[in-house]
């Protein structure tokens, strides 16, 4: 029997964590960390898992360590938020090139300046281009779930790429929901043992991990690991479709929330997509217009065919960023589900607003307001601004 | 040999995971002599041996033969120019 519980998003994750018990966690308490190193250091403490915890210095020691761990022939990882993504640059790279199979607890939140900790996808779309899986989370039972499957994703043979599972910040991290965990058994079974191939701690063989590789090879690399990345497509959906089987629950690339009559869709990421779904059923209900989501789950690799063949139907869509591009065009998943659908030769009207900046609030009624932009946009084939904001004072 | 499997007409495909190389002490293949643009010279007459000059290479470049004289690994030595400023005795100078 599963076991139901009440737990905030950090106190899932770290029993994802204990459930899976992994090898090595090296984390740092930045400002603004999250609980789950502590409830991980707790597990530690109180010897219900034996996981190494490594107190360093900084974010970019934690991430350096992980990797370091993973080459080791560790199952590794750790977890942070914010400016601790952000000290972790330079490493994420590295983590992906080398093909290390760490994974990364990020609860979403806002970059300084100015200073501010509150829910915000700045931190991981910044880090979009790293080489890392990316999967998001709209509640904190998605957020264990997604946790559950990550080690099975990155450490598939055909994957072998660090894996980040984000969380809105305070949203789904310190918020307590009503959640339902897999038994201990059914997810060290499912899990499994971490038996890498290669490592640098087998003395039965050499190896070198991240060699110089300038311009002769440097292309080729990249190339090579961007095939991992289409296999992670395939893998993906693969360990959902195994997870179902012990969870009942069923993830894809996205979720398609009453999408398949829809005339009006909203595409977003994360915990507001539970505020949207409301509006729709609310809408669907008072007016009957015929409104849908299509909710962003796996943004790396990112599902550019299905997400087009999803919303082919529908008249007009407005795709909402919880973070700025600063290229003066809108946001990072503005700019990719609009090129998704020119790719596919679907030219629909398309609205990008950006919303929820630095933990700001987005409302039913917000959503109410753009379900009917784009009732309007639809009809008047006209698009007002193609880039604005939902909650700015103006 | 890593670079009979791995060499600069290897497609992407055929490299290596994470470029991770299974083989030790491969940096000896890696010729980063082709860097330099002075070489250092040695004048045996002036040498006396006090080999201040081989530790301070970071290259360990500069090799001690069975002879006690010195020789310098030309696929390696970057002519970094430390060994020539290190010598007390003007035995090794730097040349374009």
């Amino acid at each position: 029997m599963a076991i139901r519980e009440r737990l905030s998003g950090n106190e899932a994750v770290a029993y994802a964590i204990k459930q899976i018990n992994p090898d090595v966690m090296p984390a740092f308490p930045i400002t603004p960390s999250t609980e789950i190193p502590q409830y991980v250091a707790s597990y530690i403490a109180n010897g219900e898992i034996d996981t190494e915890f490594i107190h360093v210095e900084s974010e970019h020691s934690s991430m350096s360590a992980t990797i370091g761990a993973s080459a080791a022939g560790a199952r590794a990882l750790t977890a942070t938020s914010s400016c601790g993504l952000a000290l972790m640059w330079e490493e994420l790279y590295v983590a992906a090139s080398n093909r290390l199979p760490v994974v990364l607890a990020l609860v979403n939140r806002a970059l300084s300046g100015p200073i501010n900790i509150n829910a915000d996808h700045s931190d991981s779309m910044g880090a979009r281009d790293s080489g890392w899986i990316q999967i998001y989370a709209e509640s904190n039972q998605e957020a264990y779930d997604n946790f559950v499957q990550s080690f099975r994703i990155a450490e598939h043979k055909d994957v072998k790429l660090p894996v980040m599972i984000c969380q809105d910040g305070f949203i789904t991290s310190h918020g307590v929901e009503n959640i339902e965990l897999v038994e201990d058994d059914l997810v060290k079974g499912f899990v499994g043992e971490y038996e890498p191939e290669h490592y640098l701690l087998n003395a039965n063989e050499a190896m070198a991990v991240g060699p110089y590789a300038v311009s002769n090879y440097y292309m080729e690399s990249k190339r090579a690991q961007t095939e991992a990345l289409h296999n992670a497509k395939r893998v993906i959906l693969e360990i959902a479709e195994e997870y179902e089987k012990i969870s009942g629950r069923k993830y894809g690339f996205f979720e398609e929330y009453k999408l398949d009559d829809a005339d009006y869709a909203i595409v977003i990421i994360g915990s507001a997509a539970g505020t949207c779904k409301a509006a729709v059923d609310e809408i669907r209900e008072k007016t009957g217009k015929k409104v849908g989501i299509l909710k962003i789950r796996v943004f790396r690799p990112f599902p550019e065919e299905e997400i087009a063949q999803a919303l082919k139907n529908v008249k007009s869509v407005a795709i909402l960023d919880r973070s700025e591009m600063f290229a003066g065009t809108g946001g990072p998943l503005g700019a990719e589900v609009t090129a998704a659908l020119y790719r596919a030769g679907m030219f629909k009207e398309v609205v990008n607003y950006i919303y929820g900046l630095g933990g700001r609030d987005i409302t039913v009624s917000d959503f109410e307001d753009v379900y009917d932009e784009l009732a309007r946009m639809a009809q008047t084939h006209e698009v007002r601004d193609n880039y604005k904001y939902i909650g700015l004072r103006e | 040999m890593i670079s009979d499997k791995i060499n600069e007409s290897s497609p992407w495909y055929e490299l290596t995971e994470g470029n991770k190389i299974y083989e030790a002490a491969t940096s000896r293949q890696f010729k980063t002599g082709e860097w330099r643009t002075q070489e250092p010279v040695h004048d045996d007459e002036k040498c006396k041996e006090c080999y201040l000059c081989v530790p301070v290479c970071p290259d360990m470049s500069i090799l001690v033969g069975e002879d006690g004289k010195l020789a310098f690994d030309m696929e390696h030595c970057k002519g970094c120019g430390i060994c020539a400023k290190v010598c007390p005795f003007d035995a090794i100078r730097m040349e374009a």
